[in-house]
Parts: structure tokens; sequence; C-alpha cells
């Protein structure tokens, strides 16, 4: 790495939806502007404000027919005036796109033609029912696959994913693995206030996973609606700094994250996946950030991981190297990706507990991170162990399409 | 004749009323999703909608397409398999649309009856007007070489009589939706002496399409339904009256108190002087006065529906769906006061409320309220445990709970007695599915 990269002052917005008691599908909501606004003010505040900014980047992947709005770079300079006459730009990856938004930053900062970038995720779909919603994240596939695709295309494109894992190593440990999955992101969640589904009551999580069976008449063929992301609105922003970056804002660096290494990589989407039980886009990615950064997975204490469904979750710790293929879901099932076990993924529930506004997800993943390696994560923090200090996050576009993988460790 | 020959070409008399409308939409949706297989696909559908008010005709177009695209969203995976061979329908948002268009394209709106002379299937729901209904049946029927079958949506009015008067030998059936009939499960069936088997063959088979649950009734007048709600409704205003001369108390504060201890107490989604309200004081006294003629032991009349009708007091619904004011007075979902038959005015139940709660009594501390329990698998247990307890209470409220759930029994066995059900299970399903009780009226609770 040419300079030192630095990541701080990270900020969620609530994520809003279904499981949220504030939360009425039949009444107004805030919109586009108000997330952009919230989660830009929460880390302008934290960084010494506009003026200290650079150039600001923003994640979205489909504003455009969700909220029927393009140009979003336009709205930085509603966050705070001093980003008026500045650079701004937005990136898109599908569910990568907050990723992207990080990517975006990292090279405007290495390229030494900024200091210190804002950078911003931000995604309002429940502007729209589920069943209009799945068209437009439809978007992230090929579209001239649309038409033979699912009605509910990406639950149907890794119900495909499922069904495959299911024939080829055994239903029933599949579905346990998928379950504790679910399991640990809804309890994760329950300790951080921001999640979705942080007031989820629900006493037997078990119970309620073996009861709701995947229905292909109602919904896909091999998976229920626990095994799914959230339907979210919200936003997630975080500071990319330099060193010079960081002094200018005065945040110590203790108080920052370094980016030690990085890899974005990008499968053919008009391809169909060689494998369907492996996420070769997830895996190649992952292990070239590992190497750019010089760590092995057994150094790294704490991942975020794009589990848009639990068989994704499951999936990358096979491609991560923590199981051999066809055991990841005996390494979830055994609780080893619990906060308490050997890898804690996803700390704060990840998109199925946490909730999955698609552009910000990346930027989520980030600041998560961040929060866990500063001890900023209150009721969520774990303990990162001491030879195993560096976190990574896995974002991931479309059906193993667009992937960035960054490698972390505490400033 | 095949059912999806019978269903070619159908109309709906009536069709922009409140009944009319949901059995229009369901039929409507029906005969879209038989155009939709591939065997069908070249044949033409029509389902004429017919009504007098071309304004409600409009407004039933609206609501057809509100409603069927929530129908459409339900059933996207279906409909993408039915649109599988269109490479124009793409993304669901097309394919939903694609059948909203579909349905409506098969209905005809129209205010001129001759449009049913080319039917081979008329559905019947205009209002509860025996003259009315037969006048309607005989035109079309001298009109039409179809020989159609007529499936009348009467609530109260026995079938035989329309048939003999419109003089359809055999060719109609009672089909006594509930409202509203786009959610509510439950149909009443009802053949005459001469209906034939393959109309009542095809009835279960286009109720069963419909996700509908069929209970037989008797050619009697009011049949189950309302041969039950009738005699409850009754039974409800004399025991207000009676009430009210024992305890030497202003009516409207008895009418307060039984409308309590039937919600309450008896454990049923809303007191009877709301259900009264909910469908209309006129409508309960234009049904007892279709009925009474029909039954010898009885006298089904209430003189204070009387009253209130001359007062202009009359409930029922207004368009939006939003209660009209009848023996109490609604605010969004709660009642505000009651009306006094004496002075003619509303008066503020917070007024005489606790006096009344006092004069009832405490609730034994086994209540259960009505919605908690409607899904729960052990209410009969729970159920039991409450009652049993009132038995055992010697409040005022719970005597006259039990009196009350005791007449409710008596009127579903004479049901049974007088043959206008064939089972108590019949009653007990009505009640259960049409009213939504959380228990069946003939039961062991109150004994």
């Amino acid at each position: 790495m040419r300079r030192k990269i630095y990541m701080t002052g990270g900020y969620n917005t609530v994520s809003m939806g279904t499981g949220r008691s504030e939360f009425h599908p039949k009444k107004p909501r805030p919109g586009l502007e108000h997330y952009i606004s919230e989660a830009g003010k929460g880390t302008l505040d934290q960084i010494g404000g506009a003026e200290n900014v650079d150039e600001g980047v923003i994640g979205n992947f489909m504003a455009s027919r969700f909220n029927k709005q393009a140009n979003l770079p336009g709205f930085m300079p509603m966050i705070d005036e001093g980003l008026q006459w500045k650079p701004a730009i937005s990136v898109e990856g599908a569910c990568g796109s907050g990723g992207l938004a990080l990517m975006s930053g990292i090279k405007s900062v290495l390229a030494e033609t900024a200091e210190v970038v804002l950078s911003l995720g931000v995604e309002v779909q429940n502007t729209v029912k589920a069943i209009y919603g799945a068209d437009i994240l439809a978007g992230a596939g090929w579209y001239k696959n649309r038409k033979n695709g699912h009605a509910y295309f990406f639950p149907g494109q890794f119900s495909d994913r499922a069904g495959a894992y299911y024939e080829k190593y055994g239903y029933d440990r599949a579905r346990a693995g998928m379950k504790r999955w679910f399991r640990n992101a809804v309890e994760n969640a329950r300790l951080d206030d921001t999640a979705q589904e942080y007031q989820n009551k629900v006493a037997d999580l078990d119970a309620l996973y073996d009861k709701l069976k995947p229905n292909g008449a109602a919904f896909v063929d091999n998976l229920s609606v626990l095994d799914c992301s959230k339907v979210s609105d919200g936003a997630s922003a975080i500071a990319i700094c330099s060193e010079k970056g960081l002094d200018r804002i005065g945040v110590d660096k203790k108080d920052a994250v370094e980016v030690i290494g990085f890899a974005q990589v990008i499968r053919n989407i008009t391809n169909f996946p060689t494998d369907l039980t492996e996420v070769e886009t997830i895996k190649k990615a992952a292990h070239q950030a590992m190497a750019d950064a010089g760590v092995t997975i057994d150094q790294i204490g704490t991942i975020e991981t794009h589990d848009c469904f639990s068989i994704a979750g499951v999936l990358a710790t096979e491609a991560l190297g923590l199981a051999k293929r066809g055991e990841g879901c005996d390494y979830v099932a055994a609780g080893k990706t619990a906060r308490d076990g050997e890898m804690p993924m996803n700390t704060t529930g990840g998109l199925i507990g946490w909730g999955h506004p698609t552009g910000a997800t990346g930027v989520h993943q980030a600041v998560t991170i961040w929060q866990q390696l500063t001890g900023k994560a209150g009721k969520a923090q774990i303990e990162m162990p001491e030879d195993r200090p560096y976190g990574m996050t896995i974002n991931m576009g479309g059906d193993d399409v667009t992937v960035i993988a960054i490698v972390y460790k505490r400033g | 004749m095949t059912y999806e020959e019978r269903l070619k070409n159908v109309s709906v008399l009536g069709a922009a009323g409140k009944m009319g409308s949901g059995i229009l939409l369901l039929t409507a949706v029906e005969m879209a999703d038989l155009s939709l297989l591939p065997e069908n696909k070249d044949k033409s559908f029509v389902l004429n909608a017919i009504d007098v008010s071309p304004e409600g005709l409009s407004g039933l177009m609206k609501y057809l397409r509100d409603q069927v695209r929530k129908i459409a969203e339900k059933k996207t995976v279906w409909l993408r398999n039915m649109y599988a061979d269109r490479d124009d329908l793409v993304e669901n948002i097309e394919i939903i649309d694609e059948y909203i268009f579909d349905v409506l394209n098969i209905v005809r709106p129209v205010t001129t009856m001759s449009a049913a002379y080319n039917s081979t299937l008329i559905f019947e729901a205009v209002s509860e007007n025996r003259a009315l209904k037969v006048k309607l049946l005989t035109d079309i029927d001298t009109n039409n070489d179809n020989n159609p079958w007529y499936f009348t949506n009467t609530s109260s009015v026995p079938i035989g009589l329309i048939e003999n008067e419109a003089n359809l030998k055999g060719r109609v059936i009672g089909f006594h939706f509930y409202n509203p009939p786009a959610v509510q499960r439950l149909v009443e069936l009802i053949k005459t002496d001469n209906t034939t088997e393959d109309v009542i063959e095809f009835a279960h088979l286009y109720a069963k399409k419909l996700k509908k649950i069929i209970v037989p009734s008797n050619d009697f007048a009011g049949f189950i339904g309302n041969g039950h709600f009738m005699r409850d409704a009754l039974h409800g205003m004399k025991e207000a009256e009676t009430l009210a001369a024992e305890k030497n108390i202003p009516l409207y504060q008895a009418i307060y108190m039984i409308n309590k201890v039937t919600q309450d107490y008896l454990v049923r989604p809303m007191g009877i002087f709301q259900l009264i309200d909910y469908v209309g004081i006129d409508v309960v006294q234009f049904i007892l006065g279709v009925m009474n003629p029909f039954v010898e032991d009885e006298d089904l009349h209430s003189d204070l529906l009387d009253k209130l009708m001359l007062q202009g007091v009359a409930g029922g619904q207004k368009s939006s769906g939003a209660q009209k004011d009848g023996f109490l007075k609604y605010k969004g979902a709660h009642v505000t006061s009651v009306w006094d038959v004496h002075k003619q005015t509303y008066v503020d139940i917070d007024t005489f409320k606790d006096e009344c709660d006092d004069m009832l009594g405490e609730l034994p501390d086994s209540v259960v309220a009505w919605k908690s329990i409607i899904r729960n698998k052990k209410k009969d247990e729970i159920l039991a445990g409450f009652f049993n307890d009132l038995k055992a209470s010697d409040a005022l409220g719970a005597i006259t709970a039990v009196k009350y759930g005791l007449r409710s029994k008596e009127i579903g066995e004479k049901l049974v007695s007088d043959e206008v059900a064939n089972e108590v299970d019949h009653v007990n399903t009505v009640m259960l599915t049409g009213f939504f009780h959380a228990y069946g009226p003939v039961n062991n609770f109150f004994e």
C-alpha cells in the first residue's frame, strides 16, 4: 500500500422495515433525503465538520426505481452546505454498491487526490411492496434471465443454491446450519439498537425456524422468509482518511481502523455460477484481500460477510477456508460463527438481523468492524483476541458477481 | 355442459351492490383463471355486471381494479407460469398489470337487463325483495334460450317461492354469501325440492374453486344464519327491556349492559346491539318481516326496532365502510354513547358506565378476550374454564350471560328440530365462520 488508509467516524441510521415497531407500511415514511442527511451528519459530527472533507461518494443500487431518483451526488451538499462545490460521485454495483463506495474512497486517498473522503451508502426500499421490489432487485442479475426467473428473483437464485447444497450434502445438516445462522443473526441484532430485529422478542428462534418450512407454492422451494435478509430503508457513512487526513480531523489513530488490504473481484454476469454450492467470487476476493494484507484467516478475529440469505453465510465459511466444502453447515451449527464462537461473524446481526438497505450494506459492514476493533460496539462489543487482531468485510453484489473484500486492523 | 362452458357467459344482477360487487369480483377472477389455461386460450369469457346505477358500476370497476391487484400480488408465482409464453411480459409488475387487464376485460358493466339474455349462469344479488327478484328472473328466463341456471344470494326469502313464481323449474339454488363475499369463507347452500343434481354439483365445484366453505341449509325463511341471528337479536332486545323494568333503570343503560354481556361475557366479536347496528336496524327489521309469516309458533317482530326506525335511527354502514350510528353511537371502533328512545338523543356512556358495571358485578379473573382466543388451539378448554366460573358466580352479568348462552343453544337446537339445518354441526359452522364466533351456539358450556 503506497499510503496508510484509515476509516473512522462510522454512523448507522436505524435499519427501517418490518420488525421495527415504528414501521407502518401504510403510513408516510422518511425518504432518501432523510437517510442520506442523518448518516452524513452523523459522520461529519465526528470528524470536525464538512470543511474537513475533500470529496464525497454515495453508494446506491436502485434509487432510480425505488425512489425515481438519480443524480445522487447532488444530495451531498444537502447534508451540509460545506460540501457545496466539492467533488462527489455515486457508484453502483447492486448490493455491493456500499463496498464500491468504500473502494472509491480508498482509491481517491491512495491516489492522493483526497485526504478525507465521506463514503456513504443508502437505500430506501419500502416504497414498493415486496413483489414489485423483487423486480427492482432482479436488476442485480442479468436482465435476459429475468423472464425465466422466479417471481421473487433473488430468493429464487439462492433457493437454487440451497437446493443444490441440500442434494449434495444432505438436507438436515444444511438446514441445521442455516437455522443456527438465523438464530445468531437475531441474537446479535438484539444488541444493536439500530438493527431491524433489535426488538425481536421471539423466545425460541429455533422452534420458529423449524415451524416455518420452505414452501414453494407460496414463496421459493428451498428457503423460508427466515432465511432471507430484510427489506430495509437505511444509510451508513464513514470517513476514509490518510494519516494527514486523520491529523486534519483531529481523530486519534486508536479511534480509527487501518485498511491493510483489499480486493475487488468481478464475475461475468452473463454466465451462470459454475458450481451452485460454491461462492467462487467471494473466495477469490477474500483470499486476494488477505494476501494483499499479508494475513491468514487464523489471524482474523471477526468477519462481516454478506448473508443476503442464510445459505450465503454457510457458503462463505467454506469460501473463506474456515470449513471444508460441504462442512460449512456443521461449522455454523456448532456455534463457531456465533459471537462467542471461534470466528464471530456478523456481530450486529448482518443482513438477516441488522437489515439490508442494499446500497448501504457494504458501508454498514465497515462501520461494524470499526466499532468492534475500536471498542465502540456498545452492547454488541466482542472481545478481540490479541493474536487475531484483524477484521474483514465481504460485500457482494448480485449472485456472487461484484465482490469487495477489505481487511482492517485497529489504527 | 362442462364447468368451463357454464362459466363462458355469466351475469351478476345487482353487481354494484355490497354483495354483488364481491360476487362479481370472485367470479371474474375465477373466469379469468379459466381463460388463462392453455386449453382455453382461444375461448371468450363474458361476465355481465348488471346494475341500475351507472355511478355504482363506475365505482365497481375501480373496486375490481384494486382488489384484483391484491389478488394478483398473492399469486404472482402462478401467474408467471400462466404467462410464460408471453415474451413481452418480463417483470412481476408487467404480469400483474396484464392479469388485471385480463380480468377487467371479461367484465361488461351494463345497466340493461337484456345483457343477461345470453348467459348460461346468472347470479342474483339484488335487494332482499321477493317481488323484485321474481320480476327480474321471470324477465330473463322468458327472453333467454339457454335454460340458464340461477344462483340467488337470498338471505331470508324461501328459494322455492322464487322458483315457483318465476317458473324456473329446478334451475335455481340459494347461494348465500356472507358479507363481504371476497373475505368471508361461508356460503349457505339452499336447494329447493326441484333443484337438479347438476346444478348442485356445479355449485359445490364453484364454491371449492373459490375456496368457500359450504353449509347446506333447508329452504326455510331466514335459513340457518339469519334463523339464528334474528332470534338471538330478539332475545337481546327482550333481555334489555326486562332488565330495565326489573331494575327500574332507563332502557339505554340496559342496552349498554346487554351489549357488554354479549361481547365480554359471551366472548363474541361484538355485542348484540353493535351487531344489529352493523347489519343495519332497517335490514334486521326487514328480514324479520320476511321471516315472520313463515313461522307459526313464534312472533319474529320487535316493537323496539320499529320505534327506532320511526325515530330515524337505522345503523348500517357508510359507503366508506364506516359504521353509522344506531342503538350505539361510534367514534371509530369505539362506542361513545347509547340512544335514549324516550328523549330521542344519545346519552354519553361515561355518565352511567360505572354504575352499570357495578350492577353487572365483577368479571371472573379467568375472563378472555375474543380477539386473543379466536385462533388459540386450546380455546375450548380455556372457554370452559371461564364459563364454569361464570356459572359459579351470582353476579348479575354472569347470570344474564349464562341465560343468554342457553337461549342461543336453544335457538340452534330448534333450527335442527325445525329441519332448517340437517345437523347441529351445520348451525355451529355457520356461527363460527359466518359470524366469527369463537364457539358454536350448540355446546355444553352453560348447562
